[in-house]
Order: structure tokens, then sequence, then C-alpha cells
């Protein structure tokens, strides 16, 4: 030990020492008077719910990145549902929901009505964003969803993730990951909970269409999702981030642990946080000391069943796999200095 | 300028003429040549200021056209049959969010069994969506619908059909007079949204509402078709005034002012009743023709009105309420209610079954004596249905319907009576 060693703040981007160690710029900021608000409070969404908190951030960066020039097509769901009903909305922004599965399509008209009015010098230069859950996005949006990208339509388009149909009572989504809990995959039989094997990861299918932009992020990390979203509205062309939102009612965890549960996702591997420009992958937020899935899954009770008596050593194993495999795929690990 | 073109040709000109901004298109047979000559005319530039975006399904097309007149562009699609059915969803939700889109129905048969040609079961299945239905008899009324469609439409915030017949008009080269774009500026105004998606005014389109007032917004969205009662005649007349052809209205009759027996019918085939009554006037027969342009809203008064003086009434239509019989026949039962008269459903032409002026000619011979049943199927083949029933009685595992039946029918190259 000789000289002088260079000092490591651990707790730095992981807020467990609250802001002060970062940067002015780089704190994350509840409220200010640049904040537009997008979302007011007094919507019905639950306590601690990640979705709520995701748009909030979201579309509060993309009104900043756009001038506060922006629409946005919201599929059915929690967010269109706690957001409004008439003649109440938390919406300051034109926002508009159509149907459960068009929202990508709807958010493309709008996007070519803009076009054309610009054309016609009767409009600025509006930005789109559509948005819904994983269900509306991965499984019955998905056909719109496809079309949009593949025409490289003008539309940011964000899902908000939390593994279910948590709006209709928490079943079972292709984003429900495995081993978990949903009302239409009980922990029943041979195979409790989701089916291994099953499911899909869209931001790698928005990859295949070689898009401009995909992006995946947390709530754990807000500053980062503002980042990618100010990012994608900085481009043209057809762009998609994913956002896993924790869920304290689907996924049984206490509501002050929904930005614990999404770090933990992120720092375990379960999740990973990248983004990519025309189908190559260019960034990742890395994970210093990847943490045993089991941190993860053991506070969720949509995990119980795997720790009783008699502990699913096996099933933790494959989902440890898992998560090992994203990141040894999306090279998440940092790489460890030398002493 | 008198143009010899095909029906869709005369359609996508029309539509073309009236300036619109997005055109969302998918194909599906017959309305391909319409969405085709549309892009064909934005691609070269010849219809400026307009987006032309080819989708993944119906259910896009129509969910595209959603948000783009949502955003304030006037709107176009084209669809048919099962296309029709893939969309239903967007279709309902466009009426109830009051959306003025304009979509041509180029109306086919819907399946199974798959089949391409023309009946009216696309548009009627969709008899309780929310759209006015306009259902066009020749090309020239097809193209003329279409400029009366879209003022309509934007006037009253719904939505419009227009129906033509599938091949039979889209498909059908005719003489169309087609309209100056000044004289289509000086009936269609630009479009003034009533909700427009708008940074600089804020609102929320299509969020929940609550038992306290749903009823009331459905109610208004009936209290619209009603206004269109109203508007389409009037409109009819401005139209008479700028191109100084008679097209639209709700209704027309046809050698009906001493008609003992009216024949009501939709859409082309029309041209073949007229023929027929044509003969038959010659031979005598006090019989007349009322020809239903708007079928939502339905005109009840005006189809009362038409059938004051006559003994009875026959409805022919490309439908079947498949349980009950005619679809049609049901809604102009509804308008004569009362007045004592008798009345003949004959379901026609399903998937594009050639309908003659020889059966024509027998079965209002038949109506006239009132040796008609209720419900008539025009030149069904029961030899073969007969067939297939008694098969099925025999033999637990009897195979595709459709195929034994067909297999029945043998080699023909059209079911001509």
């Amino acid at each position: 030990m000789n000289g002088l060693q260079t000092v490591k703040f651990y707790q730095t981007g992981t807020f467990t020492v609250g802001n002060r160690l970062l940067a002015p710029e780089e704190r994350s900021v509840q409220a200010n008077m640049q904040r537009t608000n997008s979302i007011n409070s007094g919507h019905r969404a639950c306590q601690g719910c990640g979705e709520a908190l995701g748009a909030r951030y979201a579309i509060d960066a993309a009104m900043n990145a756009t001038d506060r020039q922006l629409i946005a097509a919201n599929a059915t769901g929690c967010l269109e549902v706690f957001s409004t009903p008439y003649p109440e909305t938390s919406w300051q922004i034109p926002w508009i929901h159509s149907l459960f599965g068009n929202t990508a399509a709807v958010a493309t008209g709008i996007s070519a009505a803009i076009k054309v009015k610009r054309q016609k010098g009767q409009g600025g230069d509006v930005r789109v964003v559509a948005q819904g859950g994983d269900g509306g996005t991965t499984d019955i949006g998905f056909g719109c969803l496809s079309g949009m990208f593949e025409r490289n339509d003008d539309v940011l388009y964000i899902c908000y993730d939390n593994g279910g149909y948590m709006n209709t009572g928490v079943q079972r989504s292709s984003a429900t990951p495995p081993a978990a809990r949903t009302a239409t995959t009980m922990p029943l039989g041979p195979e409790p909970g989701n089916p291994f094997g099953q499911g899909k990861f869209v931001p790698a299918i928005a990859m295949a269409h070689e898009i401009p932009y995909v992006a995946t992020a947390t709530v754990a990390d807000l500053r980062d999702l503002e980042y990618k979203v100010a990012k994608a509205m900085g481009m043209r062309g057809a762009r998609y981030i994913h956002i896993l939102v924790p869920c304290p009612l689907g996924w049984g965890t206490a509501s002050h642990d929904t930005i614990r549960m999404a770090r933990l996702a992120k720092e375990t591997g379960i999740f990973p946080v990248f983004e990519a420009e025309h189908g190559e992958v260019k960034s990742v937020l890395a994970i210093r000391r990847p943490l045993p899935v089991e941190e993860y899954l053991r506070p969720q009770k949509r995990y119980a069943h795997l720790f009783g008596k008699n502990p699913a050593v096996e099933t933790i194993a494959h989902i440890q796999a898992l998560a090992d495999k994203n990141i040894r795929k999306y090279r998440l690990q940092a790489r460890q200095e030398g002493h | 300028m008198l143009k010899q073109c095909e029906g869709s040709h005369a359609v996508a000109e029309a539509v073309a003429l009236c300036r619109p901004e997005v055109i969302c298109a998918y194909p599906i047979s017959p309305q391909t040549h319409i969405v085709e000559g549309l892009g064909e005319m934005v691609k070269s530039g010849d219809l400026r200021d307009c987006e032309f975006i080819n989708v993944e399904s119906e259910f896009a097309a129509m969910s595209v056209a959603i948000g783009s007149s949502a955003a304030g562009a006037r709107s176009y699609t084209a669809t048919a049959s099962q296309g029709l059915l893939f969309m239903v969803e967007a279709v309902y939700n466009a009426s109830g969010l009051g959306l003025p889109i304009v979509m041509t129905v180029a109306n086919r048969a819907i399946g199974a069994p798959i089949n391409i040609w023309n009946d009216h079961s696309d548009s009627l299945s969709q008899r309780d969506c929310g759209w006015i239905q306009l259902f066009a008899e020749t090309n020239q009324e097809a193209l003329d619908l279409h400029i009366q469609a879209f003022k309509l439409a934007e006037e009253l915030s719904l939505p419009v059909m227009v129906c033509m017949d599938g091949f039979i008009l889209t498909h059908a080269y005719e003489r169309v007079d087609i309209p100056t774009q000044e004289q289509v500026d000086a009936f269609l105004p630009p479009y003034e949204p009533r909700q427009v998606l708008d940074p600089a005014e804020p609102v929320s389109i299509g969020a929940m509402v609550g038992p306290e007032a749903f009823m009331e917004v459905r109610y208004l969205a009936h209290a619209k078709q009603m206004q269109a009662l109203e508007r389409i005649p009037q409109l009819a007349e401005e139209f008479h005034k700028v191109f100084g052809r008679t097209t639209g209205g709700l209704i027309h009759t046809y050698r009906a002012d001493d008609a003992e027996t009216m024949v009501i019918a939709m859409g082309s085939v029309l041209g073949t009743i007229k023929d027929t009554v044509d003969e038959m006037r010659a031979a005598g027969h006090k019989i007349g023709v009322l020809g239903i342009t708007s079928f939502r809203p339905f005109p009840l008064t005006e189809v009362a009105a038409a059938l004051k003086h006559c003994k009875r009434f026959l409805v022919l239509e490309k439908s079947l309420a498949v349980g009950i019989g005619g679809i049609v026949a049901t809604n102009v039962r509804m308008a004569v209610t009362g007045m004592g008269l008798k009345g003949y459903t004959v379901v026609a032409g399903l998937g594009g079954r050639a309908i003659t002026v020889k059966s024509l000619t027998t079965l209002f011979e038949k109506a006239g004596r009132d040796d008609l049943e209720l419900l008539t199927f025009l030149d069904l083949d029961w030899k073969v249905v007969n067939r297939q029933l008694e098969r099925e009685r025999q033999t637990r595992r009897s195979g595709p319907a459709a195929e034994s039946m067909l297999r029945d029918v043998g080699t023909v190259a059209s079911k001509i009576a």
C-alpha cells in the first residue's frame, strides 16, 4: 500500500445515501419549478405504484425535451384507468385513449396528421408518445406495435412493464417472469407459477426491427430514465423504451419497496438495462457486483411458493441461470478493477 | 368530366378531390383498387399533403384513422368483409369518440366458408356500430356519396360508411361524371374538428364514462343520427346545386305511384329490379320500387310514406340474419308497424349468387298473388341442402359440410337459375 488510494463512492448511483454524493444536475428532484407535471397528483394509482412513477418521469422528460409540444396515446390498462375517468383527468397534455390493442397505430395516425399539418403550414413540430402496460404492448397490442416499428413511424412507444395484467386482477402476460404466481398461473402442480420457456422480451424484438432507438430502464434510476427519454425525443422514427415498473399489488411487495425491487431486478441481472441503436446495443447500466436472485425473489409474495419449508432450490437456480445469461448476453458486469 | 372507368377508380378520384390528409390502406378484395389508386396519386404527387400509410391489418387501419382524425386530419380508409370484421372494435371506437372518418366498404360476403363475392353481410353486421351507412346503387352514386359523406361526417362528428357492391360496382367499367376540384371545394369546406389533440389546448379524449352518464352519451349518438335524417336530404339538394345532378337522399322510389306491390332493396341490385319492374309494368302489373340509400340512420318515416298506398311489400336483401331471416326486412317492418301491409322477406344473392330478371319476375308475380312464404331464399338449391341434411342424419363424421355440398353441385361455371 503506497501512494494515494482512489476513493470510491460505492453509493454513487445507488442513492443509498440520497443525492448528496451526486453532482447537482444528476440529482433526482421530485419537484421543481420547471417540471411540467404532465400527470397531476390526485390520480387513483395504488400506493407505491411503479407505473405512476415511471410515467410521471418519462412524460415530464418528453415534455421537457419537446418544449411541451407533445401528444400522448394511451392503451387501456392501469395507467389509463387510474389517471382518469371523466370528468377528472390527471393529464395536463393532449391525451387520447382508444383501445387496449391499438395504441401504437393510433400514435402513427397522430404522427401522420401532424406531418401533413406541418406541410400545410398549419401546425408546429408536435411529437408523439404512445404508452401502455406490458399486456397492451407485448400481447394484445403487439401487432400494431410491430407495424409501427417496421414502418419506422415517428413515435416513441413506452412500455411500463410490471409483468402482468394488474388492472384486471393480476393475470399472466407474455412479460410475466418464470415461476411467478399470477391469478392464471397459480402456484400449483408440478411446475408452480408461470412456466419456464415461455414469454418474450420485447426490447430484443424491437431491436430486431432495427429501429433507431431501443432502451430499457427501471424506476430505480430515474435520471437514467429521463436521459433515455430525452435522447429518444431527440431522434426521429420509431423508438421504444421498456421500463420495469414494480407493482406492489401484483408482486406482493410493500409499497415502500418499489424502488428497491426495481434496483434489485437490475442488480441481479434479472432485468438488463441497456440502450441500443439500429439493432445494436450501445451501452449498458453495469452491475458492479451481481446480487443473487434470491434477494430479489424473496421479498415478493408472487414467489412465496419458492421459499416455504422446502425451498424450490432447483427453480431458484433456474432463475439464477437466466439472470446470469442476461449478464453474459448484455455484458452487464462491470469490469473488476485490479487491486 | 365524363370518363369511362372502373368503379374503384371513380371512388379513388372522388376521395382525392375531397383532399384527404391521411389514408390508411390494407389490402382486401374487392376494395384494393380504391386504395391502390389513391396510393398512386399520393406517390406521384398528384394528391398533395396526404399521408398514405400501408398498415399491417384492418384493425390498424381504423386505429391509424382514429389517431389522425383525433389530431385534426381528414381521414379515409376502405375495407370489406373479413377486414371490416377484423376492425370492429376500432369501428365502434371511432363512432363512440365521434371521429368523422369516411370508409368505403366494398361489400363482400363473410366466411366461413370463405367467399370473396358480393353480398351485404359485412356492412349489415355493423348496423349498430354507430356509423352512418349509405348504400350506392351505381358507380356515379358511389362517387357522389363519398363527397357527401365527408361533409356529413364532419358536420355531425360521426363516421360514415359508403357501401358499394364488391365487384358488381367496384370492378365494373361505367361512364361516370367526375367533378372538378373547384366544384368539390365549393361543396366541402375544410375540416373543422369539434375536438382535437392540440398542445395549445390540451384535452383528454376517450376516458372512462361510468353509469352516471353512459346512457346520455350513447343517446347523443342516436340524436346525431336523427340529425343526419334531416341533413342527408338537404345535402342532396346542396349537392344538386353545385354538381347539377341528384344523388343521395334517404330513399328513392321508382314507378311507385299506383303500385300495389313495392319491392324494397339496397345497392346495385336495384338496377336489375327496375328492369324487371319495367317489363312487368309493360305486362300490366302494378309494381314499384323503393331503394334505400341511408340504412343508418334508417328513414322510418320516409319508408312508411313510400309504402302508404301499396298493398304489400317485398324486401329483397343480400343478407341473412341467421335464425330469423331478414335484416333490412326487420327494419322495414318496424317502419310499417300498424299499417296492415303484407310483407315478404327474400334473401338473395348471398356470396355473389346471381340475381336474374327471370328469377325476379317469377318471384314478384308470386308476391303479387300473395303466394309467397314470409321468408324465401331466392334460387336456393333444395336438392343440395336436403342431401346434406340427410347425410348428417346418416353419418356422424359427415365431414366439412361445404365440401360435400359443393361435390353434390358438381362442376359449374356459375349458378344461374
